[in-house]
């Protein structure tokens, strides 16, 4: 009987899975990214809307430090996994970055097969102890990225002869190959047609019951359908933060609602 | 309106449309209730075959708004207050809707009585009524064109009014029945008018709060204090 009340409560306080707090990013002196506090929890979707050049990808860097491949990127503030800092010293970020995927607003497949593309990051970290082990993870992550019917009469194919959605599809699944706890996705159905959105939009769903994952989308009919919370930014700040259901009927800030309802704003 | 423009400049013309159907709805509506009363109160024939054939435009809007809103969310996709704007549409066009076929039941009892004798003092009351809930009509729908939530509010309230005068007409017309049973068809026909006036208050009510849910975004809480107990009454009494 407690156990029930305990799930029902559940829903309202899920587990921080990340906690940022006054993150700043500049790349050089333009200031691009301002004083954003957010948690992101765990096993639940959550979307980055806002319009262009907002800083929606750029604060999705921060969360697998994929920002520090960029010079003259600086990043401030903290940025807790876990309950521990990913930008301390002695985290590794190639290890961080297993643990926290990323899938870009562009397919940028390696210059491999099909198969290696997906099969690469499972055996660097030695996920598989074999050949038929890595076969059944490189299986299960194209039939959950909805790839998997179109290419496995082919996989020893290069996965930069697919098509751009498939593309897409191919690095969703190697995202998910290495089993991450969290998942970014950078407008991953902007190449997509309807219906493999949909599919990806279900992985989405199917992803949000062990992982926490983080999609940023300029469909605010996707953000919409796959989120549970929603983040609106502008010109570098996080405006408003709050359940999807809300932020969609009935906005706090008028920022949101003229961004949402497609007015000028 | 309160918003700054669409971009898809369509799309402002589209919510727009609709909510002039409402407009011309209402106005209907309104005319209705005022002819009804009218015919009823001066045995007027004609009016009330008139009022009767008017229901029709008021249904065909209806259904144009309903297939309206229906092409409105599947080409546009509302969301937050635009998609409230289109909810609000299809219920508050239900409301109307139905309000306007009060009206006509009303007509129609007043085809059926026209040559009864009328039942002295019972007029005045119906229509004081009559005119209430038509005066609630008319502040909602301005509260609706002003996105007015006071004013809805103040609609809302005053519908106990209109409960509290069908409660006391159900009484007069309970004194008039067993004082006279040559009164009985009359004023069973007159109580059923009252009834139709009182259900309006209450089609008038739920407007009210549709502005209210429109404008903020949540339904009122509180429960308006239900006045009328005279079906229970009426109960114990047999
Ligand atoms: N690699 C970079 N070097 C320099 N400036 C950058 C870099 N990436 C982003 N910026 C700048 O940071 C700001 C935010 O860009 P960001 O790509 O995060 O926006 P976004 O919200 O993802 O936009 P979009 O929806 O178009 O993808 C912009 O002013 C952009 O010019
Ligand atoms: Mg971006």
């Amino acid at each position: 009987m407690n156990d029930m009340r305990m799930t029902e409560r559940g829903v309202n306080t899920k587990d921080i899975k990340i906690e940022a707090r006054k993150v700043q990013v500049f790349y050089g002196a333009n200031h691009a990214i301002k004083d954003v506090d957010v948690d992101i929890e765990d096993k639940t979707v959550t979307a980055f809307i806002g319009p262009s050049g907002c800083g929606k990808s750029t604060f999705l860097r921060c969360l697998n430090r994929m920002n520090d491949t960029i010079d003259i990127c600086r990043v401030e503030g903290d940025i807790i996994l876990d309950g521990e800092d990913i930008y301390d010293k002695r985290v590794d970020p190639v290890q961080l970055r297993a643990k926290v995927g990323m899938v870009f607003q562009k397919p940028n497949p390696f210059p491999k097969s099909i198969y290696d593309n997906v099969a690469y990051g499972p055996k660097i970290h030695g996920l598989s102890r074999n050949k038929a082990e890595l076969d059944e993870i490189v299986e299960s992550s194209l039939r959950r990225a909805a790839l998997w019917n179109e290419v496995k009469d082919r996989l020893d194919a290069p996965g930069t002869g697919l098509s751009g959605g498939q593309q897409q599809r191919l690095c969703i699944a190697r995202a998910v190959a290495t089993s991450p706890e969290v998942l970014l996705m950078d407008e991953p159905c902007s190449a997509l047609d309807p219906i493999a959105t949909a599919q990806v939009e279900e992985l989405i769903d199917e992803l949000r019951q062990s992982y926490s994952v983080v999609i940023v989308t300029h469909s605010m009919q996707q953000a919409a359908r796959v989120s549970q919370k929603t983040a609106f930014f502008h010109l570098g700040n996080l405006v408003e933060f709050g359940e999807t259901s809300k932020i969609f009927t009935n906005p706090e800030d008028p920022r949101t609602e003229s961004y949402i309802t497609g007015r000028i704003g | 309106m309160a918003h700054s423009e669409h971009i898809v400049s369509g799309f402002d013309r589209d919510l727009e449309g609709i909510q002039a159907q409402i407009m011309r709805m209402g106005g209907l509506v309104e005319e209705a209730i005022a002819k009804a009363t009218e015919a009823l109160e001066t045995r007027d024939l004609e009016l009330a075959r008139a009022v009767r054939a008017g229901d029709k435009a008021i249904d065909a809007l209806d259904e144009s708004v309903n297939d309206e809103a229906a092409r409105i969310i599947a080409q546009r996709q509302p969301i937050a207050s635009d998609l409230r704007t289109v909810l609000t549409v299809f219920r508050v066009s239900t409301n109307l809707e139905r309000i306007g076929d009060y009206a006509k039941n009303i007509a129609k009892r007043t085809e059926t009585i026209i040559d009864q004798p009328p039942v002295n003092g019972t007029g005045a009351s119906l229509r004081r009524m009559a005119r209430q809930v038509e005066l609630m009509l008319k502040d909602v729908l301005d509260a609706y064109i002003q996105r007015d939530a006071a004013l809805a509010a103040d609609v809302r309230a005053r519908d106990i009014d209109v409960d509290q005068m069908y409660s006391a007409l159900f009484r007069e017309y309970l004194t008039f029945m067993m004082e006279d049973p040559r009164n009985i068809t009359t004023c069973m026909h007159l109580h059923f008018m009252a009834k139709n006036i009182e259900r309006m208050g209450d089609h008038v009510t739920s407007i009210a709060e549709q502005v209210i849910y429109l404008v903020t975004g949540d339904m009122p809480e509180d429960d308006r204090p239900k006045q009328d107990r005279t079906a229970h009454d009426a109960g114990n009494l047999t």
